[in-house]
C-alpha cells in the first residue's frame, strides 16, 4: 500500500498488470451508424409528423391535378356555351334516380305548368317530371303541384334552322342510326307566342291561345293531349318521309317535319338528341352549367388554373427578388439599407387595389390582362419576402460561423449565398407559400369586382368572375355559386394549413405562434 | 417618443406625397373617356377643358390640384358619375354607411373574439383549444364572400329573417334606425366572421405566451389567484400586441370592404371606389386613392405609436 499526500491508500498494482487498449495507429472509437440529418431533412421528419398539413399537401395536389388534367380532358371548353342548356342542374350518370345529383329539381308547379313539363315526354319519353310528390288545392281551388323536374329533359324541342345541306346530313344520319331527332312541326308554330325559346315545346292544342305560353291545354276524354301537328296530305310535301312517329300517315294525313324558308330548312329537334348529332356526346354537367351555359366543372378547373399558376409565379418571383433585394439590404447594412428600405417602405404602402387598377388601366390592353395582373402583384409583393429575408440576414451576419469564413477569405457572394441564406431559407419558403393564398384571394376579388375583367375571354376564367356571374341567381340557382365558392374555401383553408405545417417544420420553436 | 411620432408622422407625409404623385402622373397619361356632353359647343368643351387645367404640364395640374385642395378643399367634381357634384361632399354623403356597417362588426367583433381567444388560451391543448384553433383556422381561410353567400342563402333567402339588400334611407327612416340595423345583419355577420378569427387567433396566441412567463409563477407564488394573476399580469401584458390592432381595425372601418358593399349593395365608400374604377371617374378615382393610401398609412403608424404609449419598455428602447 502507497499513500498519497492526503492520506488516501492506493493500492499498488504491479505495471505488469497494465495492457495497452489500442497500440497501432487505427482508432478504434464506434463509428456514427446513422446518416446525419440534414436542415431539409429535419424539416420533412418535422413535417410528415403534422397530419393537418400532409392532408391539406395531399388536397392541394389533388385541386392542382383537377386543375391541370380537367381543361385537357373535358369534352367543354370555356368558349363552350350552350344556348339551351343554360343553368341546368349538376348531374352524375352514377346518381341516376338518386333523388340528388341528377339534374333533379323540386318545384312547385301551378297546373298549366304542371301540364307544360308532363308534355314534353310525350313524344320521345324523356319526361321533364321526375317524380310527382304531392298535389294540393289552394283557397282559390287552382291545383298545383309539387314535383321534381329534369332540368335537362326539360329543355325538349328546340327550333333550329338548317341550310340544304345540313338538313340532309341530319335526315341521312336518321336514317342510319334509327334515332329520331327531328318531330313534326306545330299547325301554330307560327303564332307569336311560340315563337320564344319554349315554343317548340307546344306540339298540342291550347285552350286559349291569346293566354299564349302559359296556356293550359286541352286534354281528351283520357286526360291525354290532342296533338297540334302542321299537315299535309302529301308525304313529299311533308318533307321528311323516313322516321316517322306513331299516327303519323293515317288517313292520308301527313306531318310536316320541315319547313322551307329563304335559308333552307326550319325544323323541330329534340334537343337531347340534337346535342348529341352536332356534339358526338350526349349533355350532362357534372356541377351543372351558368347563365350563359357554360359547363361549371370545366370554368371551375380553368379557374383554379389560372388561380394557382398566377399565385405560383407571383410566390416565385417574390420570392427570387425579395430574396436579392432582402439580402443586399441585410447583408451591407448601413446607408445602403436606409435608402433601400425607405424606397421599399414607399412601395408597401400603396394600396394593393390602386395598384391592380391602375396596371390594369394602362397595361391591360397592351399586354393583356393576365400580365397586367401578374405586375401588378409582383410590384408590391416581394416587399414582404425582402423584408424577412433582411430581418434573417441581420440575425445570421454577426455570427461566428460567418465572420470564421469572412477571416478564410470568402467572398460576399459566397457568404450571403452559401453561409447567410441557406439559413434563413425556412422563414423564406413558409414566407413565400404563405402569400399565396393571399393571391388567389386578391384575385378573385378583383375579378368578381369586374376590376379585371375576363367576361369576354373565350380561353380564360377566373373563380371570381364565376361567382359574380351567379350572384343573381342565388336564390334560384344557388349550384353556380355553390361550386365556385366551395372550391375556393377548400383552396384557401388547405394553402393556410400547408404553410403552417411548413412553418412549423422549418421553425420548431415557433410552433402555435401565429405572425 | 415625441421625436419618433414626429419623425413617424413627417415620413408618412412624404410617403403619401410621393404615391400621390406617382398616382396623379399615372392618371393623367391614361385616355380620357370621352367626353361627356357638357355643351353641344364644342368652344365650350374647349374652354371647359383650359379651365381645367388639362392643357397644361401634369406636374402643373398637380400642383394645380395640391392648390385647390388647400386652398379651397376643393377635391374637383364628378364627371363620369354624380356628374357636378363635389367630390368631398360625395365621399362624406357615402362614408356614414360604410362606418356604421363595420363599426358594428367591430363592435361585436372584439368582445368576442377576446373572450374566445382568452378561453382558448387557458384551455391550451385541451378539447375547447383544439375546437377553437380549428375554427379560428377554417374562418381565417375562408373569404369574408363566401361567408356573405352563405349568409344571403339561408338567413335571407331560406329563413328570411333579413333582407338580400340594404335599406334604402327613405325606407329606413335614418342610418340607425331598427329596420336599417336588421337590413345591415347579414352584411355585418360576414364581416365579422373572419374578424372575429383574427382577434381569436392573436389573442390566443399572445395570452398562452405571456402565461408561460415566470413572473406568471411570481405572481401565483406570492399568493394571487389564478384569475388576479391572469387579469393583472397575463392579460396587461398580452394586451401590447392586442390593443394596437384594435385600433388599426378602428381605422380600417373608414375603408369598409368593397366586396361585402357590393354583395350586400351597401352605398358605402368601397363601393364608389368600385364603381369609379368601372365607369372610369378619375377624378374620384384619385381622390379615393389618396383617401386609402391615407387609412393604410395612418392606421400603420397608429399601431406603431401605441406600442409606445401601451408598453413602458418599447418606449425606453425607442431613446436608444
Amino acid at each position: 500500500m502507497m499513500e498519497d499526500k492526503y492520506g488516501m491508500k492506493i493500492p499498488e498494482i504491479p505495471k505488469e498488470k497494465f495492457a495497452f487498449v489500442q497500440r497501432s495507429d487505427e482508432i478504434h472509437d464506434e463509428k456514427l451508424q446513422t446518416k446525419a440529418i440534414g436542415y431539409l431533412g429535419d424539416a420533412w421528419i418535422r413535417f410528415r409528423k403534422n397530419r393537418s398539413a400532409v392532408v391539406a399537401f395531399v388536397l392541394i395536389m389533388i385541386l392542382l391535378l383537377f386543375a391541370l388534367i380537367v381543361p385537357v380532358a373535358s369534352h367543354y371548353t370555356v368558349a363552350f356555351r350552350d344556348g339551351y342548356y343554360k343553368m341546368v342542374l349538376p348531374r352524375n350518370s352514377l346518381f341516376a334516380g338518386a333523388g340528388f345529383w341528377d339534374g333533379g329539381k323540386v318545384e312547385q308547379q301551378s297546373e298549366a305548368g304542371y301540364l307544360y313539363l308532363n308534355s314534353i315526354g310525350q313524344e320521345t319519353g324523356k319526361s321533364a317530371i321526375m317524380k310527382v310528390y304531392d298535389s294540393f288545392q289552394d283557397s282559390t281551388g287552382a291545383t298545383f303541384y309539387k314535383v321534381r323536374t329534369d332540368s335537362y329533359n326539360a329543355v325538349g324541342y328546340v327550333f333550329v334552322n338548317l341550310s340544304d345541306s345540313e338538313y340532309q346530313n341530319l335526315k341521312k344520319y336518321q336514317d342510319e342510326t334509327g334515332i329520331q331527332v327531328m318531330y313534326p312541326l306545330q299547325a301554330t308554330m307560327n303564332k307569336h307566342f311560340v315563337r320564344g325559346n319554349d315554343g317548340a315545346n307546344f306540339w298540342y292544342v291550347l285552350e286559349d291561345e291569346s293566354q299564349g305560353t302559359g296556356g293550359k291545354p286541352v286534354l281528351d276524354e283520357n286526360g291525354g293531349y290532342i296533338a297540334n301537328y302542321l299537315t299535309s296530305d302529301d308525304p313529299q310535301k311533308a318533307g321528311y318521309d323516313s322516321l316517322r312517329i306513331a299516327g303519323d300517315g293515317e288517313n292520308g294525313v301527313y306531318y310536316t317535319y320541315a319547313q322551307k324558308n329563304q335559308t333552307g330548312y326550319r325544323v323541330r329537334v329534340h334537343y337531347e338528341e340534337y346535342f348529341n348529332y352536332v356534339n358526338g356526346f350526349y349533355a350532362s354537367f357534372l356541377f351543372g352549367t351558368n347563365v350563359y351555359g357554360q359547363d361549371i366543372f370545366t370554368c371551375l378547373a380553368v379557374g383554379a388554373r389560372f388561380s394557382l399558376l398566377l399565385a405560383i409565379s407571383v410566390a416565385t418571383i417574390n420570392f427570387i427578388l425579395g430574396v436579392i433585394y432582402g439580402a443586399i439590404e441585410g447583408y451591407y447594412g448601413g446607408a445602403v439599407d436606409m435608402i433601400l428600405e425607405r424606397i421599399s417602405d414607399i412601395l408597401a404602402d400603396v394600396p394593393f387595389m390602386v395598384v391592380a387598377t391602375l396596371f390594369q388601366l394602362h397595361l391591360a390592353a397592351k399586354v393583356g390582362v393576365v400580365w397586367s395582373l401578374l405586375f401588378a402583384f409582383v410590384l408590391t409583393g416581394w416587399v414582404g419576402t425582402a423584408h424577412r429575408v433582411r430581418t434573417q440576414f441581420y440575425r445570421f451576419k454577426g455570427q461566428e460561423y460567418v465572420l470564421a469564413a469572412r477571416t478564410l477569405g470568402a467572398s460576399d457572394r459566397r457568404l450571403i449565398f452559401k453561409h447567410i441564406f441557406p439559413n434563413s431559407l425556412g422563414t423564406i419558403i413558409t414566407g413565400a407559400v404563405m402569400t399565396i393564398p393571399g393571391v388567389i384571394f386578391s384575385e378573385s376579388m378583383l375579378s368578381y369586382l369586374h376590376i379585371i375583367n375576363l367576361d369576354t375571354s373565350a380561353t380564360l376564367t377566373s373563380i371570381g368572375t364565376m361567382l359574380s356571374n351567379g350572384k343573381d341567381y342565388l336564390s334560384t340557382y344557388p349550384h353556380i355559386l355553390f361550386f365556385p365558392a366551395v372550391f375556393i374555401a377548400i383552396l384557401e383553408i388547405c394553402f393556410n394549413l400547408f404553410g403552417n405545417g411548413l412553418r412549423d417544420a422549418f421553425n420548431p420553436s415557433l410552433r402555435g405562434a401565429e405572425d | 417618443m415625441t421625436k419618433y411620432v414626429i419623425k413617424r408622422i413627417l415620413l408618412m407625409f412624404l410617403t403619401l406625397f410621393v404615391i400621390t404623385v406617382m398616382c396623379f402622373v399615372l392618371i393623367k397619361l391614361l385616355p380620357l373617356p370621352a367626353v361627356r356632353e357638357m355643351g353641344k359647343d364644342i368652344n365650350l368643351v374647349l374652354m371647359r377643358r383650359e379651365k381645367m387645367g388639362y392643357n397644361r404640364p401634369i406636374m402643373v395640374q398637380f400642383f394645380l390640384y395640391l392648390k385647390n385642395i388647400f386652398t379651397d378643399w376643393d377635391w374637383g367634381v364628378g364627371e363620369q358619375m354624380y356628374e357636378g357634384l363635389e367630390i368631398w361632399d360625395v365621399m362624406m354623403q357615402k362614408l356614414p354607411y360604410t362606418v356604421v356597417v363595420n363599426l358594428y362588426s367591430i363592435l361585436i367583433s372584439i368582445p368576442l373574439g377576446l373572450g374566445l381567444g382568452i378561453y382558448a388560451a387557458l384551455k391550451k391543448n385541451k378539447w375547447q383549444d383544439t375546437v377553437i384553433s380549428t375554427m379560428i383556422m377554417v374562418f381565417i381561410s375562408v373569404p369574408s364572400y363566401v361567408y356573405a353567400f352563405l349568409v344571403q342563402y339561408i338567413f335571407c333567402f331560406k329563413l328570411n329573417w333579413f333582407p338580400l339588400q340594404l335599406a334604402s334611407l327613405s325606407q329606413a327612416g335614418s342610418l340607425f334606425s331598427g329596420k336599417m340595423f336588421v337590413s345591415m345583419v347579414p352584411a355585418i355577420m360576414s364581416l365579422s366572421f373572419g374578424v372575429i378569427a383574427g382577434f381569436t387567433r392573436y389573442t390566443r396566441a399572445e395570452l398562452s405566451e405571456v402565461l408561460t412567463g415566470d413572473y406568471m409563477l411570481l405572481a401565483r407564488t406570492k399568493g394571487l389567484t389564478k384569475a388576479q394573476a391572469i387579469s393583472r399580469h397575463a392579460m396587461r401584458n398580452a394586451m401590447v400586441v392586442i390593443l394596437p390592432m384594435i385600433f388599426g381595425e378602428f381605422i380600417g372601418i373608414l375603408g369598409g370592404s368593397m366586396i361585402i358593399e357590393n354583395i350586400f349593395g351597401i352605398p358605402g365608400i368601397g363601393n364608389l371606389y368600385v364603381n369609379s374604377i368601372n365607369v372610369r371617374d378619375y377624378n374620384f378615382f384619385m381622390a379615393l386613392n389618396i383617401f386609402y393610401t391615407l387609412i393604410g398609412l395612418v392606421s400603420g403608424i397608429v399601431i406603431d405609436i401605441s406600442y409606445g404609449f401601451i408598453d413602458p419598455r418599447i418606449r425606453m428602447g425607442s431613446k436608444k
